[in-house]
């Protein structure tokens, strides 16, 4: 098997007895970008030469492993864009925290994954840079919005990468592109030089090929950090410790709101297939009741806008990205410069959640909408305190259907927000959770299995995903790109 | 039901100025959410508290020590326009 094609442990073994050097397996994924890029197009944009870290190759650290950087996390002097014309051209004068501890482990950067727009979409068709492609298909949607990291590890151009998730944009994608990707415990990874979308949900997090890459990935970039102060000042466990093949007496929940109309039929058996390879392995399945579901989407979309809303309203053409002035005045010279700035720079799905987030914020809508969305939340969270008084983890499917088609749900930007049903309640509860592959459609498309656990309990997340992988070969095929 | 005139408001407070071609899908989009987001009005939840944030976080202090930051001119190296050191934006007063 070629070097790109192979996981980060299986890299790192190999580095250790000597059968490879780092400088070889970076020539092997950069080769493979230039082989193929041009058509998954997973890259906003990436290195023609070396690492945009180049000592990684020159005096390589303990994980000279490369990687793709999702373009919302600030990479120091290299243009990152959120995929938005308003932030083209934009070189952060600091690396993010996560950044730093890749660059000090000495993890060489490929470049930027393409995203939906502020990671505003659940498909990477809202990218300036234009829509990432499916690598298992590529008249589909990787899932968004870090689809373009998610197609990036799927089609080898990355070995890993770093995607962010604010209500299921690192797990739906890397449930459509047959990877698997993890939204740690919120306050887990620090999100200093994350631009922000909803600084309540946000949180940066691993796009890997298995479990064990995930939580190496993860014992990298996690911990706390005072330039975040969100982030949790508690111990950091050594995720690689969890990796035991083997569930003997775990209690794990199904709730049976997520089994409903709109869940397709194949994913269904995908995930009830999982649930029977647990079993095997001695853990017992009980059905348990998120009663307030049924809301989840629709406070999301309260407070994720509303939160978008205000952190989007530093882009004003004052002190970095694009600037424009209309051609007729409108207002004063500096509104009108306000104004003309922000309706060139931002596209259509950032417009419409400013404004929905502006609305529910504004006088009058405030108490219907903002505040009515945030006491929801707390009966969503409550919700899974409950259950996890009895339960060690919930299973689900992380999204209702497969990869869908290009402009399929482009239009429809309700049903868009419905893709990710399965996934938001988490990020509304700042649980951790994980999207591993269980399986595949007739048509050959990847499905995904979601494990949620209790707060800053990822090492049992890592137990079970691993356990289920371990007896399971859906993370063992691979994308076939000539 | 979100009327032009709603929209043109939400705009405005946005500093967004749309286009007639933006008004009409924008309109329809914004009607459609807000109406899927309607069934929150059906859930009673009197006595229930806010969850603004998902850790029980109180105010985070740092210790009162100088630390370094952005030079004047990192931090001014990506803007639009400069002068002596400043921002320049458009004029403010008419």
């Amino acid at each position: 098997m070629k070097l790109n094609e192979l996981t980060a442990h299986e890299l790192l073994a190999h580095l250790k007895n000597k059968k490879t050097t780092p400088q070889e397996i970076y020539a092997s994924v950069k080769g493979k970008i230039q082989q193929v890029d041009n058509r998954i197009h997973a890259y906003a944009r990436y290195s023609h030469n070396g690492p945009l870290n180049q000592d990684s190759l020159a005096k390589p650290g303990a994980y000279p492993i490369p990687i793709a950087i999702k373009d919302n996390i600030c990479i120091k002097d290299n243009e990152t864009t959120c995929c938005s014309h308003i932030l083209e051209k934009f070189k952060p004068p600091y690396d993010a925290t996560v950044i730093q501890r890749l660059k000090a482990a000495g993890v060489p950067i490929l470049g930027n994954t393409n995203m939906d727009e502020f990671a505003f979409g659940s498909s990477t068709e809202n990218s300036y840079f234009g829509p990432t492609r499916n690598p298992w298909d590529t008249s589909r949607v990787p899932g968004g919005s870090s689809g373009g990291s998610a197609a990036a590890v799927a089609a080898h151009e990355a070995i890993w990468a770093l995607g962010s998730d604010t209500g299921g944009s690192i797990r739906q994608p890397a449930s459509f592109c047959g990877v698997v990707g993890l939204k740690p415990t919120y306050g887990r990874v620090s999100r200093y030089g994350l631009i922000a979308f909803a600084s309540s949900l946000d949180q940066i997090g691993p796009i890997t090929k298995d479990v064990t890459d995930c939580a190496i990935l993860l014992n990298i970039i996690a911990g706390h950090d005072p330039m975040d102060s969100t982030s949790a000042n508690i111990p950091l466990p050594d995720y690689t410790k969890s990796l035991m093949n083997n569930a003997r007496g775990l209690k794990i929940g199904i709730p049976k709101e997520y089994f409903i109309e709109g869940l397709n039929a194949e994913v269904k058996q995908a995930i009830m297939a999982a649930v029977d390879t647990l079993k095997r392995c001695g853990a017992s399945f009980q059905e348990v009741s998120l009663p307030h579901t049924e809301y989840a989407v629709s406070t999301y979309y309260i407070v994720a806008t509303a939160e978008a809303s205000s952190n989007l309203a530093r882009y004003d053409g004052v002190q970095y990205g694009l600037r424009a002035y209309p051609q007729t005045s409108r207002k004063t010279a500096l509104v009108d410069m306000y104004e003309e700035t922000r309706s060139t720079g931002f596209g259509r799905e950032a417009k419409r959640r400013i404004m929905l987030g502006t609305y529910s914020l504004s006088a009058g809508y405030y108490d219907a909408y903002y505040l009515k969305g945030l006491k929801v939340r707390t009966l969503i969270k409550q919700d899974f305190e409950n259950v996890f008084q009895t339960c060690d983890a919930i299973i689900t499917p992380t999204a209702p259907t497969t990869a869908f088609k290009i402009g399929e749900k482009i239009n429809d930007p309700l049903s868009m927000y419905l893709s990710d049903i399965y996934t938001i309640s988490a990020n509304l509860g700042g649980l951790p959770a994980i999207s591993v592959p269980c399986g595949f459609s007739k048509e050959g498309l990847p499905i995904g299995l979601q494990i949620m656990t209790k707060p800053f309990d990822e090492a049992m997340l890592f137990r079970i995903a691993y356990t289920f992988e371990q007896n399971s070969q859906h993370t063992k095929r691979k994308v076939e790109l000539s | 039901m979100i009327t032009n005139d709603d929209v043109k408001y939400i705009a405005s407070l946005s500093r967004i100025h749309l286009k007639e071609e933006e008004m009409a899908t924008l309109r329809k989009d914004l009607e459609d959410i807000l109406h899927y987001i309607e069934k929150l009005k059906k859930l009673d939840v009197s006595g229930v508290e806010p969850t603004t944030h998902p850790l029980p976080l109180k105010n985070v202090y740092r210790e009162d020590r100088k630390q370094n930051g952005l030079s004047q001119e990192e931090a001014l190296s990506m803007a639009v326009e400069r002068k002596n050191g400043f921002f320049k934006v458009p004029k403010v007063i008419e």
